[in-house]
């Protein structure tokens, strides 16, 4: 591959019946250009926690993808409140969402874990009241 | 076990995935929340579930997932039900209650030898 493939989406936080959407359609993309299909389950699963988590907590956000020869990188970037504890974000279980995200199926607390399970690497770069980004790979 | 075995001892209707009907499946989940589908389902089989909203679908698409069944006769949107198309996901509707649906699919030997 002489360029990198690129997608860029803007994540509509204020309808959450939208939510997933990019992650459905990166992996339509991925499986049309035959990549290997536990390679797609990794990076569509860890995207569309990702999606779900800038919908549900950071009113939406944006989510760029890029294929190279060796890995695909997912940044996710959101404008929200940020992680005041990252360390506690990523504990299996550990959810700060409300009963009415709950109701929707979501906010069981496993998202980060498993954006890390998922994924080869995983960075959260985030400042409290300004917004947090959130990197992953995962290696070809 | 086929899906056109799950249709029919589940009394379900099949809104999606007509051609998936002899599709075969080994393993089973069955839950409300798709946190844990995301977190659980190891490998591509049938979800159970009584939640309706397009995130279901989305979820299930992303677990490779082949079937959904939706229990308690809570019927999915023309929306989902076209999203499901897409996605290449079966959709069945059954008026059964989510322990009974499980209950009927393990006795009769869904998941039985799988993991998850």
């Amino acid at each position: 591959m002489s360029e990198n493939l690129k997608f860029h989406f803007d994540i509509d936080g204020s309808d959450f019946s939208s939510a997933g959407a990019a992650s459905v359609m990166v992996k339509k993309k991925l499986r049309q250009l035959s990549y290997d299909p536990e390679i797609i389950r990794k990076v569509s699963i860890a995207m569309y926690e990702g999606e779900i988590n800038m919908v549900i907590h950071a009113n939406g956000g944006t989510a760029d993808v890029e294929v190279s020869d060796e890995e695909i990188t997912i940044v996710l970037r959101d404008k929200g409140p940020g992680i005041p504890d990252i360390e506690l974000a990523m504990q299996a279980g550990y959810s700060t969402a409300h009963d009415n995200i709950r109701n929707l199926g979501f906010g069981a607390g496993m998202g980060f874990p498993n954006m890390k399970k998922y994924t080869d690497y995983l960075n959260i770069d985030t400042v409290v009241g300004e917004g947090t980004t959130v990197t992953m790979k995962v290696m070809l | 076990m086929k899906i056109c075995e799950i249709r029919d001892l589940l009394d379900a209707r099949i809104l999606a995935g007509d051609e998936k009907l002899d599709c075969e499946v080994t393993s089973a989940f069955c839950c409300d929340m798709m946190s844990d589908v995301l977190a659980y389902v190891k490998d591509q089989g049938v979800l159970v579930t009584g939640l309706v909203n397009p995130q279901v679908v989305r979820t299930a698409n992303m677990m490779d997932i082949v079937c959904i069944v939706f229990v308690r006769g809570k019927a999915p949107t023309e929306e989902m039900i076209e999203l499901a198309k897409e996605c290449d996901i079966a959709v069945l509707l059954t008026e059964k209650r989510a322990f009974d649906t499980s209950g009927i699919l393990y006795m009769a030997g869904l998941s039985r030898n799988a993991e998850g």
